[in-house]
């Protein structure tokens, strides 16, 4: 055996339009934890992709214990060892876990699946990695961070050599990340080598040996972690300095209520209750806490897509009823959701169909549409957001995450809303992406709109917004000034009413 | 990329003119130079197909600007190329073929037959092409084809016909009954609409109820007293004009049936309304991502209770058709249609997962059924062997389709 478990030389992959790989090398020794970062669109994903057999390379080597080899198929790889848990899960829901976990090597008792040595294999694998969890539930009960967590136990299972994690820790919280890296030590210690993909600084810094940093597709090298500190990380990530991760605010915020919320309240109890708030002309106001604080009900309520029992709104001094998104269109609101894959883009349609949708009646005369029209509105929204797209005819699901958000902002912006609700404006896009979305919020701002944002990301709830207020268990547990808040402030209301 | 190759698109035009400057040229001394029986009307194919080539050069270099790109060849746009008009394509080749074995079919009476064959199937996978745009399906259609076929008949037979159906029944205006039959077919689609829409039915269960309900309402319909389950016959011939008469008939020329027109003018009002209008786009993106049009603002139950009143109209206009053409009918008309029309949709390219499809691809669908079905027959193949064909084409053809989706 070499120095290297793994060796990926000068690998390329095109795609239609993009080069996604250029020139890539990764080297991971055995036994020890490889990060991999870059920005999204930097190429991690499709590198690991060329690994896994999902994606077939178009140039360069692949050599594993010293051996090239020709990956086609996922299966191959699982039998040269390698195993993968995925950004994403797709776990079949109606179906146990364990079936989910030995699903294509099922033990067999004849032409019969042997579901007794099933539920024991899962047993023992699940205490090997100190998971309590029972291998007969079926898997869409699962909450989502024990759907990753059985996802490891998964690829713990196939005993391989190399473990790729894909952003392993992104729904997990604390405590089940310390547990994930006792996992992760475990395996290092058989002499697994792990590749760990991650945008958390932090986590990397704490785990990993080596950390190889990607940018745009190309190889920008490779350190051992202890050279590293978050900033170098950053520096060579984005390959710009990054002192301001915010814009500067150079805007007052205004005292006039635009928005007035009174008594708020959901038809489930669990959901959001008595909520109350306001919001001025000209402001960010944040609304901060914990997953599952109701916060994503309550904007989706204000803009007709749930149901509000009791409780008044006001805009402008005058009560209205939000029936449905087209009432809350008609008085200025606009939301951009939470999952831009679930209810965002419209992946199989064009940039151009994606910017007009939300206010295509405008460019119509008794329902026929003008094209030019429809294509001067597009040309100018995605000027003014500085979109990043080959033509307008493109299709928007091979644009990178960050240009989509643009996309679906420029999409509200033809509306002409006096209020942007944005939740989780920059979920699962790059640092650089971030910064132009935060450029764009003060902008509107400036413009005399108001801005309501949701965000998980303690840095961005304190970075823009004026003022926050944090919600727990479906209440309003306080609202702060831009002034009184900070990190531990925003975490003491957002577990006040925690059991 | 190796062996690329770029060419401006003017280039890229002259050489379509060229191709059809030759095929012209060749139409033209066929046709007087070395004109022989046994070809048929081959030289004006050729003139035809010359015209049409050189229409497409000249309108890609008039608007070379508007599109602006040039044109690269390369083993890759090959290939797109080939997996992208593989059906067109397949159609040709079936046709070429064709004429080998059986150099009569080379006749424009062949070519004008089989459009009038594909007419009203088309009136009828344009409307179920719009069930297909937003993941759904139309179960239904062929009912409904057979419950305006038995009514728009039933008010429309000869005064001295011995078996009418309304004894009575004067002699009123064809629009009426007409009207009528389609009529009948909207409230079923308000209610195919409604299910779906309202209750977020899956349109494949909430159209076979319908379906079944339109059978058993159209089969009561059919069992009054004094008709009792008779066949429909002895329809009027203001009707029947609808559906045979031929235009343009002259001496030496059959003319063309008044299908083709009609079928030509709905497919494009339907293209119209698909690409050009709000309903269409809001069809698209009810298709491509439901939850993105609901948050989007768009008005998502009018929208699928349109499409569903929309398609049942279509029907309509397609069993009033079908009853004029073939002059009777019977509770059992039209079972069946909706499946060839969802066949020929997904052959042309509709995906069944719902947003993609062009009006282009369900036209080259229609016709290479009625291709292979009156081609085969042509040439004396089978009608069983006619099915396996169909068959194994519908599996081919998404094969392909599919393909292009494909990344690896």
């Amino acid at each position: 055996m070499g120095e290297y478990v793994l060796e990926m030389n000068n690998i390329t992959k095109v795609f239609p339009g993009v080069k996604a790989l250029d020139n890539v090398s990764l080297k991971v020794r055995p036994g020890s934890v490889h990060a991999l970062m870059g920005e999204n669109g930097a190429g991690k994903s499709t590198l690991m992709k060329c690994l896994f057999g999902i994606y077939q390379e178009d140039g360069g080597d692949i050599i594993l214990d010293g051996k090239k080899e020709n990956i086609t198929t996922s299966k191959q790889a699982l039998d040269l060892g390698v195993s993968m848990i995925h950004q994403e899960l797709h776990p079949i829901r109606f179906r146990p876990v364990m079936e989910n976990i030995w699903l294509g090597r099922f033990p067999m008792r004849g032409i019969a699946v042997d579901r007794k040595t099933m539920i024991r294999k899962t047993k023992e694998l699940f205490k090997e990695i100190d998971l309590d969890i029972n291998p007969e539930v079926l898997a869409g009960n699962l909450s989502a961070s024990n759907l990753q967590l059985v996802e490891i136990a998964k690829a713990v299972s196939y005993n391989s050599k190399i473990i790729i994690m894909d952003e392993p820790t992104s729904s997990l919280t604390d405590n089940e990340t310390d547990h994930l890296f006792k996992i992760i030590r475990q395996l290092q210690g058989k002499g697994c080598a792990i590749i760990y993909i991650s945008h958390k600084m932090e986590e990397i810094l704490k785990i990993a040996d080596e950390v190889t940093i990607m940018r745009d597709g190309q190889y920008v090298g490779t350190w051992p972690s202890g050279e590293l500190t978050t900033d170098l990380i950053i520096n060579r990530m984005v390959g710009r300095d990054m002192t301001n991760r915010f814009p500067e605010k150079d805007y007052i915020p205004g005292t006039e209520v635009v928005l007035k919320a009174e008594d708020l309240c959901s038809p489930l109890p669990k959901s959001f209750q008595h909520v109350s708030f306001e919001l001025h002309r000209g402001e960010i106001l944040g609304i901060g806490g914990l997953v599952g604080a109701q916060r994503t009900e309550l904007v989706e309520a204000l803009f007709g897509l749930r149901v509000i029992v009791s409780g008044e709104v006001e805009k402008d001094g005058e009560r209205f009823k939000v029936k449905s998104v087209q009432d809350a269109k008609k008085h200025g609101l606009a939301l951009l959701t939470e999952e831009r894959r679930a209810s965002g883009v419209f992946p199989i349609l064009s940039v151009l169909d994606n910017t007009v949708i939300a206010s295509q009646k405008t460019y119509a005369n008794h329902g026929v549409l003008r094209q030019s029209k429809r294509l001067k509105a597009a040309k100018e929204a995605n000027l003014q957001l500085n979109v990043k797209t080959p033509t307008l005819e493109t299709l928007i699901q091979d644009l990178s995450g960050g240009n989509q958000q643009k996309v679906l902002i420029a999409r509200w912006l033809l509306t002409h809303p006096d209020i942007l609700i944005l939740d989780e404006p920059t979920r699962g896009i790059d640092v650089g992406a971030k910064y132009e979305i935060y450029t764009i919020m003060l902008d509107l701002i400036k413009q005399g709109k108001s801005i309501i944002m949701i965000s998980s990301e303690m840095p961005e709830l304190l970075g823009m917004s004026d003022r926050v207020m944090v919600m727990c268990e479906g209440k309003v547990s306080g609202v702060l000034n831009r002034a009184e808040a900070d990190q531990i402030e925003v975490m003491r209301l957002a577990t006040r009413f925690v059991k | 990329m190796q062996g690329e190759k770029v060419i401006p698109r003017q280039k890229f035009a002259i050489v379509y003119i060229a191709a059809g400057a030759v095929s012209l040229v060749a139409g033209i001394l066929l046709k007087i130079a070395f004109y022989k029986k046994t070809l048929y009307d081959l030289p004006w194919w050729a003139i035809g197909i010359g015209l049409i080539l050189i229409g497409y050069g000249l309108f890609q270099i008039i608007s070379a600007e508007r599109i602006g790109k040039d044109v690269v060849f390369s083993q890759r746009t090959a290939k797109s190329f080939l997996t992208n008009n593989a059906i067109i394509l397949a159609l040709l080749l079936l046709i070429v073929v064709i004429m080998f074995i059986e150099p009569r079919f080379m006749q424009n009476k062949v070519l004008l037959d089989i459009m009038t064959q594909s007419s009203t199937r088309l009136i009828i996978a344009l409307g179920i092409c719009f069930t297909l745009l937003i993941a759904g399906t139309d179960l239904s259609a062929g009912r409904m084809v057979g419950l305006a076929a038995v009514i728009s008949t039933s008010m429309l037979q000869k005064a001295d016909y011995g078996n009418r159906f309304f004894p009575n029944l004067p002699q009123i205006s064809v629009v009426f009954p007409i009207l009528a039959a389609i009529f009948a077919c909207l409230l079923f689609g308000v209610l195919n609409g409604y299910l779906v829409a309202r209750f977020d039915m899956h349109p494949f269960i909430a159209t076979l109820a319908t379906q079944v309900m339109i059978y058993g309402a159209c089969s009561l319909y059919f069992d009054l007293p004094p008709n009792r389950s008779q066949p429909i016959g002895g329809v009027r011939d203001d009707f029947t004009i609808l559906g045979q008469k031929m235009l343009f008939k002259s001496p030496g020329f059959d003319g063309f049936s008044v299908l083709i027109p009609i079928a030509l003018v709905i497919c494009l009002i339907i293209w119209f309304v698909l690409n050009k209008t709000v309903f269409g786009k809001n069809v698209y993106a009810i298709g491509g991502n439901r939850e993105a049009a609901v948050v989007s603002g768009v008005n998502v139950f009018a929208t699928i209770m349109f499409i569903f009143i929309l398609a049942s109209g279509l029907y309509g206009i397609g069993g009033v058709l079908e009853a004029a053409r073939t002059a009777g009918a019977t509770n059992n008309y039209g079972v069946g249609y909706e499946l060839d029309a969802i066949a020929a949709c997904v052959v042309g390219g509709v995906s069944l997962n719902g947003g993609v499809g062009k009006i282009r691809g369900i036209v080259t669908g229609v016709l290479i059924f009625t291709v292979i079905q009156y081609g085969l027959q042509f040439v004396g193949v089978s009608p069983m062997w006619q099915q396996i064909m169909k068959g194994v084409i519908i599996a081919v053809a998404v094969a392909l389709d599919l393909s292009k989706y494909r990344r690896k």
